[in-house]
């Protein structure tokens, strides 16, 4: 009978790294769309918006179920739980990355701010490294591994303060590219979100791990927003 | 929270064979703690040795110390009659005996010597009501103990441990013989009732294990193999054994 249990287990498993590295991908279209002002690409994205959502809500049917019919307990109640919770999470940067797509199909007029553009492929790069990692410490339950992805949250709290302070001076530089500035700010906003939700993610991974449940953001950093 | 019973390194052979291999537990006051294990375990044989139930078998070796309040339960010093005052217990089949509900928690109180009607007839109806089954008994106090139903027997057996006052109540799988509702009826009286007396219970009912007990304990073929808070135990175990028993992966 546990066979059975550890069989679904297993491919709830992969289903949810499939999940993991699909959106992780999806960071990486949207904001090379935004930062080459590729509308298409961007439309692409936003047509195909349900398929994240989707996969979320049939890995949680079959997690709730697993609980409902099998009332796991101990470790493979961790398991369980851990991913119910953290393809949540998953989700949300899901739809973070929609919505830098969905900004780079609004945008108007042709803002450039290199120095804001670098940012925003910096704090890229570092997002989709640290959800890489954190999905790479679920599989291996590696706890250190995952407080390690967490502290690099502050890396990407102070990108996105940095890149602020340059938006506001390039706006004052020049007040008609306003409106097109802004979506920097949305931008650089949502690469920040996608940061706290690896954090959560991070935490998930502590709990499956060690049964531990607590925040893992930095308690004195300051309020990005 | 004081320890009542402390169990140091008990072994327990039937002549050659070794079933219990040294355990080492202790047993908080006014807690309820839960013995799981697969069957054959020793989990009850252990329960068993804490109110020396055992010693009229036949061959049986049982080393090591169990200490209840400070006392050496073995010493031959030790008044088998007043220890079981003290440790009581509660069987997996409801046992009345074939007498009134009232002579059934009135006979500890008797055999202890007490003849005050008045008082016997406050402590039976005090256990009643500890029992959760004065209102079921109340009309009916001179009616047949065997006549009642297994849930009913089954708190009424507890009334008769409750009735002489012990310090613990030993619960040897009290509800695995009762249907949902009765066991979920004491497991309510449990958890009230653990405000006021200790209870070391066996069960395999790992659930209600989760559900009660303050500590859990664990054993395998005659080995303690983890004890702890339950929620710990339930939540992340210090070993896989652990979980994989939790989760029925055998047993």
């Amino acid at each position: 009978m546990h066979e059975i249990f550890l069989d679904e287990l297993k491919k709830l498993n992969t289903q949810f790294m499939e999940m993991g590295v699909f959106v992780n991908d999806e960071i990486d279209h949207a904001t090379r769309a935004f930062v080459d002002h590729d509308k298409a690409r961007a439309q692409a994205m936003v047509d195909d918006e349900e398929k994240i959502p989707h996969e979320s809500l049939d890995i949680q049917q079959k997690a709730l179920k697993l609980m409902a019919l099998q009332q796991p307990v101990a470790t493979d109640f961790r398991v369980v739980i851990s991913i119910l919770k953290a393809t949540t999470d998953l989700e949300r940067i899901g739809e973070n990355a929609i919505s830098i797509a969905l900004e780079t199909i609004r945008v108007k007029g042709n803002p450039r701010i290199p120095e804001v553009e670098e940012i925003i492929s910096n704090m890229t790069h570092n997002v989709r490294h640290m959800l890489i990692q954190v999905l790479t410490a679920y599989v291996q339950d590696d706890e250190k591994m995952a407080k390690d992805v967490a502290a690099k949250d502050s890396e990407i709290d102070e990108a996105y303060v940095k890149a602020r302070h340059l938006i506001i001076g390039g706006i004052e530089k020049d007040p008609s590219a306003a409106v097109a500035s802004s979506s920097y700010f949305v931008v650089t906003r949502l690469l920040e979100r996608i940061g706290d939700h690896i954090v959560n993610l991070a935490m998930w991974v502590v709990y499956k791990t060690t049964g531990e449940l607590n925040e893992l953001a930095n308690p004195t950093e300051e309020k990005t927003i | 929270m004081k320890e009542i019973i402390t169990a140091e390194n008990v072994k327990l052979s039937y002549g050659n064979y070794e079933a219990l291999h040294g355990i080492n537990l202790s047993f908080h006051e006014k807690e309820l703690t839960a013995l799981i294990g697969p069957s054959g375990c020793g989990k009850s044989t252990f329960l068993r040795c804490l109110n020396r139930m055992n010693d009229d078998i036949e061959n049986i070796k049982i080393t090591g110390k169990i200490m209840f309040e400070g006392q050496d339960i073995y010493s031959p010093k030790m008044d088998l009659v007043s220890l079981r005052k003290e440790v009581g217990m509660v069987f997996q089949q409801p046992t009345p005996f074939p007498f009134s509900v009232y002579n059934n928690v009135a006979y500890g109180l008797r055999i202890a010597g007490i003849k005050d009607k008045e008082l016997i007839d406050q402590r039976v109806e005090e256990s009643l009501k500890e029992a959760a089954i004065w209102e079921e008994t109340k009309d009916n106090l001179n009616r047949n103990a065997q006549s009642f139903s297994g849930g009913q027997q089954q708190r009424i057996c507890i009334a008769r441990a409750l009735a002489v006052r012990p310090k613990v109540v030993l619960l040897d799988e009290p509800t695995s013989a009762l249907d949902p509702i009765s066991s979920s009826e004491i497991e309510e009286t449990l958890m009230e009732l653990k405000k006021q007396f200790t209870f070391i219970m066996v069960t395999h009912n790992l659930q209600q294990a989760g559900r009660v007990a303050d500590q859990t304990a664990f054993l395998m073929n005659g080995n303690l193999i983890e004890a702890g808070p339950t929620e710990k135990m339930f939540i992340a175990p210090e070993k896989q054994i652990t979980s994989d028993y939790l989760n029925g992966r055998f047993g």
